[in-house]
């Protein structure tokens, strides 16, 4: 049998351009911000990217492995995601970080609900061929889809999302890509994981067989074809943590909550 | 110019919509602000994943600060008795099961309830829904924090939205700086009074036509 473990640049390396790729994107806990960097490492173009959200990060959190999905810009062809932007992100300085690529139509941006955007990964997992929700009746959201009435109710046709790759990143895996999440990093990766052609996972720690208890496993290690384990001397290691957290709690975050109380509040 | 409602005050007055036992997605924004001041047994869920969690992290506790909790305005949490964490398809299950109540921000509001928030208007290069069309469609109660007016002092409790509409005939009940307005089949019933404020002077700021009765109060924290 051959083993899932390998590294970032092994995991990436038939990722092709034009790929559609799904990512976990919202903020610290569970974007897979090492798997990120491998792929702008790879350099793959005209990608569509599938994510949470797509929002710029000021550089004093990127120094500190802050996860970032905007340094992808120069290789995407699509966004779909519910929340593109940085309306209210004072912190980051910047309003308009796409609108060149967007007005000369290199790059599309397409608008979603996140409970639709979910749902269309859910429908991609279960092999369906879409479905029908009321979210977003009347709005921008419906705006080149079918409409149909189910028992006097009307509905928005939804197609299913199924990525050729899907990037995530767990708390552990075993060598079998059984994977067990911590906290609010769990997100929307056992759902990507299930959508996905291709799952790539990145963790802190890959154990044996067995050490995982099994009852706590999310996702089952069918939904995993490759595990990277984040190397020691990476920003986003289990390792580096303590240190991370002692900068991010003595340095950043007074300086986040000085920021935010001078702010617009 | 008359003393309006803090942001902190309208936030204490929205909080009380809720009952011991509900749940309730607070929004991004000035709607987190009511997390200090929801009724104790109030259930707060955020939308990344996570029902009954602890108080936010600031100076006071932030050596218990763990990087794998945050929210989804991306603070982060402490952990509290009877918490659980679960995936995001979860999450909206939730939101849209009819069995949450939310507190949302708004843009404008409209006397039939439909609400405006993801966008000011058509042109706007960006989609900024997050999870707003979701909870506005879904939740048991709607509940919309918001300062009355702009801040040019144009209202943004409307007859008709101007901007892009978010969610139709959603919104229950608007909690301002200056009022509090329920969204009732006959229009926009006036419930309470900021300190100080009259009827009238709460409709010459509004841009809709107000249900004014003898029941009116005075808004109380």
């Amino acid at each position: 049998m051959t083993s899932k473990v390998c590294t970032a640049a092994e995991a990436m390396a038939d990722v092709h351009d034009g790929a559609s790729i799904a990512v976990h994107s919202w903020g610290a806990a569970g974007t897979p911000g090492y798997l990120l960097r491998a792929l702008v490492q790879r350099a793959v173009k005209d990608l569509t990217l599938y994510c949470n959200n797509f929002i710029p990060v000021p550089e004093f959190l990127a120094e500190l492995g802050m996860p970032l999905v905007t340094p992808l810009i120069p290789q995407l062809k699509k966004i779909v995601s519910p929340f593109v932007g940085g309306r209210g992100l004072a912190l980051s300085g910047t309003t308009d970080f796409l609108g060149d690529q967007v007005k000369r139509g290199q790059l599309e941006i397409e608008a979603t609900t996140h409970g639709v955007f979910m749902e269309r990964l859910h429908a991609g997992a279960m092999g369906l061929g879409g479905f029908y929700s009321p979210v977003g009746l009347n709005t921008i959201i419906e705006r080149g889809k079918e409409k149909r009435v189910i028992d006097d109710k009307e509905y928005i046709f939804e197609k299913p999302i199924r990525p050729d790759v899907g990037l995530i990143k767990a708390d552990k895996a075993d060598k079998l890509g059984n994977l067990i999440y911590r906290g609010s990093s769990r997100g929307s990766n056992p759902i990507i994981a299930m959508a996905s052609k291709l799952t790539i996972v990145e963790v802190f720690e890959v154990v044996e067989p067995g050490e995982l208890d099994p009852e706590m496993v999310v996702t089952p290690g069918i939904y995993v074809d490759r595990i990277v384990r984040i190397p020691d001397e990476d920003v986003a290691s289990g390792k580096r943590r303590p240190e991370i957290v002692k900068r991010l709690t003595e340095e950043i975050l007074p300086l986040v909550w000085a920021i935010s109380k001078g702010g617009q509040g | 110019m008359k003393e309006k409602l803090t942001e902190e005050a309208v936030a204490m007055r929205a909080a009380k919509e809720l009952q011991p036992g509900d749940y309730c997605n607070l929004g991004i924004g000035m709607p987190q602000l009511c997390a200090l001041y929801v009724p104790q047994g109030v259930h707060l869920q955020t939308q990344n994943g996570a029902l009954d969690f602890g108080p936010l992290i600031t100076q006071e506790n932030v050596k218990q600060i763990d990087p794998d909790l945050i929210d989804a305005g991306g603070s982060f949490y402490t952990r509290a008795p009877g918490m659980s964490f679960f995936d995001v398809l979860t999450s909206f299950a939730m939101i849209r099961s009819g069995r949450m109540s939310t507190i949302l921000g708004g843009l404008q509001v409209s006397e039939r309830g439909d609400l405006a928030i993801h966008s000011t208007s058509e042109a706007d290069a960006y989609p900024q829904i997050g999870g707003a069309m979701d909870l506005a469609w879904g939740a048991k109660k709607v509940i919309v924090a918001m300062a009355h007016t702009t801040r040019d002092g144009k209202p943004k409790i409307v007859k008709e939205l101007t901007m892009p509409v978010s969610a139709q005939r959603c919104v229950d009940v608007v909690v301002t700086d200056i009022a509090v307005i329920e969204v009732t089949p006959a229009g926009l019933l006036l419930k309470e009074l900021a300190p100080g404020w009259t009827p009238e002077e709460v409709q010459s700021q509004t841009g809709a036509q107000l249900i004014v009765t003898d029941d009116v109060k005075t808004v109380e924290l």
